[in-house]
């Protein structure tokens, strides 16, 4: 399997970090190699936030996507700062209902998902990244369906676990999503 | 071989620490390093060990100095303003003749700099950290699986060798996450310490931890008998890697996470045929310095990929003893080398040719 | 024949370097004589701070740590959280533990250690030859106040007793002196009480003792100890400021 160099980027408080975690769960579970970088310091808080996830069959080197294969974003900032690094032939994943613009490069597969909106239909606003996520297994099948339920069970803090229903059914919404 | 688990860096030098049977960790909060405390605080209460924060960087390196005087292992973590902090304690524990282990998650600088990853605290941890004549040990990983396997690495010798050693990472090692096999539980230092401070019980002389020696001619003794033991720690605990070096013409020289970013470089020009190979220090002090010698006689230049101004490239200029030129490729302030940008550095080299 | 006074089996017998009329001799010894009595010294373990007692270590017979300037409570503390079941002091001046280790003091004392700090107070640094110390009086010449100290631009003495008894956690702390045989007596109950909480697990107890440093004061050693009586009680008033026991 092709190496996936992933960027998933947005606001502080998105759940950015715990999609990456995700990924990068199902990906120790499948035993591949693999590395999770976030960004960190004070825009943790409110600010624009990134996390690097590489899922490899060979040992990762820099664990800093330089050319993400696969962006996943969820504001249009980050859109603006990472469309142009992405990787000919990459795949961009975004948030439609938070970014309006469309996607200016034509050498890359755009998926256009209303995360956000479907997430507030299913009653849980905050799980805009658990819908992505869901498009970007089915699209570039980086890890497994199957794992990607153990690895929720994992990333999930325990004092939380009652969410897990709610994570699994926004992942499988996005799963499910068609333009 | 253990399952892997996934681990921050911060959180796997903590956990190799307390598997190596550290039971003592004294900090202060500074990034990007204090997961490695939160760690400690959470689990220490649990398996009847120490967590203190103390009142100051000072004040945490001077606990441990107090710890290690019972002969029990103890350590601290902080990042580069931090560790400046700490020289004085380091200075006295290797003035003292005792064992400690210091993390230096690495920011950048000079003063309080910023907190994204950088190296430059190369120097300081090379030249020994603070006043005097000392050294201590110094590791360099360069993933989370050698955060947790030079943590304990770096603990078991400072105990053997009675001296500190410090774990030198940065930002990015430290809030990465990897999968790591955890090493299994040791004890990685003796229990009976003959020298150490933990009451008479009326049965032997007093031990005397101390630094202080106002007679020269007995102070010079005592450099000079801790530096024939760093002579043979030079020769028994030097430790490296080679990628690709068989054939290499180009030598990088790089280690943590920019080893980790010239590796890919070195990946993208062998496949445009340049001959390029990697020396990565796993111990920067003692720094492998027979290895760039030998390479020395066969690569045509040197390449140092480093976060500092070049920190690094003096060593490597005095072990290749100015025989084959060597470059830098460097950013710093927080700022990371891309694949890229070493790549054009290698490029540049290769075509300079083989003069 | 009798033996009527002997020294005390938890001293060495390496001579005092202390100058004549210093009053650290006196203070070493209650030590000692503590350390006999309650026959912890097997089980004591000494920080020799830096200053002109940074050659304790060589005269208490129990095991002794030399620390650096100021840090004796951080190095205490390591060492009685690895061995809690150990007797664990400090024995500090006052530029050690008022000045460059306030902080480690106030800290220490903060958490309630429980260690035992013997604070010698002497208003001097009496080790580099004589130097303003925090504790200093206004007005008091020395090598770096040679016009005697100024509020203005020197500031005031600290009174450490004071300053702690404001924390909540510290559980002894008490001003003596040892001018006299009637306050050396005194101060001996005191250090003995010090070492004696802390067996009890009670907590932080520092005693600090006014002391005397003939030579740096210019003064001859019985002028010295009138002095105690006549500049630095006013400043420090004697006393307990701290007993939970009592409380």
């Amino acid at each position: 399997m092709a190496d996936h160099e992933i960027v998933i980027a947005g606001f502080g408080g998105q759940g950015l970090l715990f999609a990456g975690k995700v990924l990068a769960h199902a990906g120790l579970l499948e035993g591949r190699e693999l590395s999770w970088l976030p960004s960190y310091g004070p825009e943790m808080r409110g600010g624009t936030a990134n996390c690097n996830v590489i899922l490899s069959d060979s040992p990762v080197g820099s664990p800093i996507v330089q050319h993400p294969n696969v962006l996943i974003v969820m504001n249009a900032p980050s859109l603006d700062k990472y469309e142009s690094e992405v990787a000919p032939g990459g795949k961009i994943f975004l948030d439609s209902t938070l970014i309006t613009r469309k996607v200016e490069r034509k050498d890359v597969d755009v998926y256009y998902v209303p995360a956000t909106r479907m997430a507030a239909d299913m009653g849980t606003p905050g799980l805009a990244n658990m819908v992505l996520l869901g498009t970007v297994i089915r699209e570039t099948k980086c890890v497994k369906d199957e794992t990607v339920d153990e690895a929720l069970r994992h990333v999930i803090p325990a004092r939380k676990a009652n969410l897990f229903d709610a994570n699994k059914n926004a992942v499988e919404a996005g799963r499910n999503y068609k333009e | 071989m253990k399952e892997k688990v996934l681990m921050k860096g911060n959180e796997a030098i903590a956990e190799a620490a307390i598997l190596a049977g550290c039971r003592h960790y004294f900090g202060y909060p500074i990034t990007p390093q204090t997961e490695v405390a939160a760690y400690m605080a959470k689990k220490m209460p649990k398996i009847g060990g120490t967590f203190l924060q103390a009142e100051s960087e000072i004040a945490a390196i001077n606990m441990v100095y107090g710890v290690a005087s019972t002969g029990k292992p103890a350590m601290t973590s902080s990042s580069s303003p931090g560790i400046a902090l700490k020289c004085e304690g380091i200075s006295y524990l290797a003035g003292a003749d005792l064992p400690a282990f210091i993390v230096n998650v690495q920011r950048g600088g000079p003063g309080l700099g910023g907190i994204q990853p950088s190296q430059s605290d190369y120097f300081l941890a090379t030249r020994g950290p603070g006043h005097g004549d000392f050294h201590v040990l110094v590791f360099a990983p360069a993933s989370v699986q050698e955060m947790a396997d030079l943590t304990g690495r770096a603990l078991h010798l400072a105990w053997r060798y009675r001296m500190p050693a410090m774990l030198l990472a940065d930002g990015t090692m430290g809030q990465m996450m990897e999968p790591v096999a955890l090493p299994d539980e040791c004890q990685a230092f003796g229990s009976d310490n003959p020298w150490a401070a933990t009451g008479t019980e009326c049965r032997r002389p007093h031990n005397i931890i101390n630094s202080l020696e106002l007679a020269p001619e007995k102070l010079e003794q005592s450099n000079f008998a801790r530096f024939e033991r760093y002579a043979e720690i030079e020769k028994t605990e030097t430790a490296w890697e080679e990628y690709r070096m068989e054939d290499a013409e180009i030598c990088i020289v790089s280690y943590g996470i920019t080893a980790r970013i010239s590796r890919n470089a070195i990946v993208e020009a062998r496949k445009e045929g340049i001959k390029v190979g990697m020396i990565r220090p796993i111990t920067l002090w003692p720094f492998p310095k027979a290895p760039l010698l030998a390479a020395a006689e066969k690569v045509d230049s040197f390449l140092c990929v480093e976060m500092n101004m070049g920190q690094m490239k003096e060593d490597v200029e005095l072990a290749v003893r100015c025989r084959k030129p060597v470059d830098l490729c460097c950013r710093v302030g927080g700022m990371i080398p891309t694949p890229d940008e070493v790549l054009a550095h290698i490029r540049k080299l290769a075509e300079g040719g083989n003069k | 024949m009798a033996v009527v006074f002997e020294k005390p089996k938890s001293l060495t017998d390496t001579v005092f370097h202390y100058c004549p009329g210093c009053t650290h001799g006196i203070v070493h010894r209650l030590v000692a004589e503590t350390m006999d009595e309650l026959g912890i010294e097997g089980k004591a373990i000494g920080i020799a701070p830096v200053g002109c007692s940074v050659l304790a270590y060589n005269y208490f017979a129990c095991d002794m740590i030399e620390a650096a300037h100021g840090r004796a409570p951080a190095v205490a503390t390591g060492v009685k959280r690895a061995l809690p079941d150990r007797v664990v002091f400090t024995y500090q001046g006052d530029g050690d533990l008022a000045s460059i280790g306030l902080c480690e003091t106030v800290s220490a004392a903060c958490r309630g250690e429980n260690i035992t700090v013997i604070f010698i107070n002497n208003a001097i640094y009496g080790m580099t030859g004589g130097q303003m110390a925090p504790t200093s009086l206004i007005g008091q010449v020395t090598q770096t106040s040679p016009y005697g100290r100024d509020p203005k631009t020197q500031g005031y003495p600290i009174r450490i007793c004071e300053l702690l008894s404001t924390l909540e956690a510290p559980a002894y702390l008490e001003r003596v002196t040892v001018n006299s045989v009637k306050n050396v007596k005194n101060a001996k109950k005191a250090i003995k009480k010090a070492f004696q909480n802390q067996i009890d697990g009670k907590g932080f107890s520092l005693v600090e003792v006014l002391s005397s440093c003939p030579t740096n004061w210019g003064k001859t050693p019985q002028k010295a100890l009138e002095w105690i009586d006549e500049a630095m009680i006013p400043q420090y008033p004697l006393g307990v400021y701290r007993d939970k026991e009592a409380e």
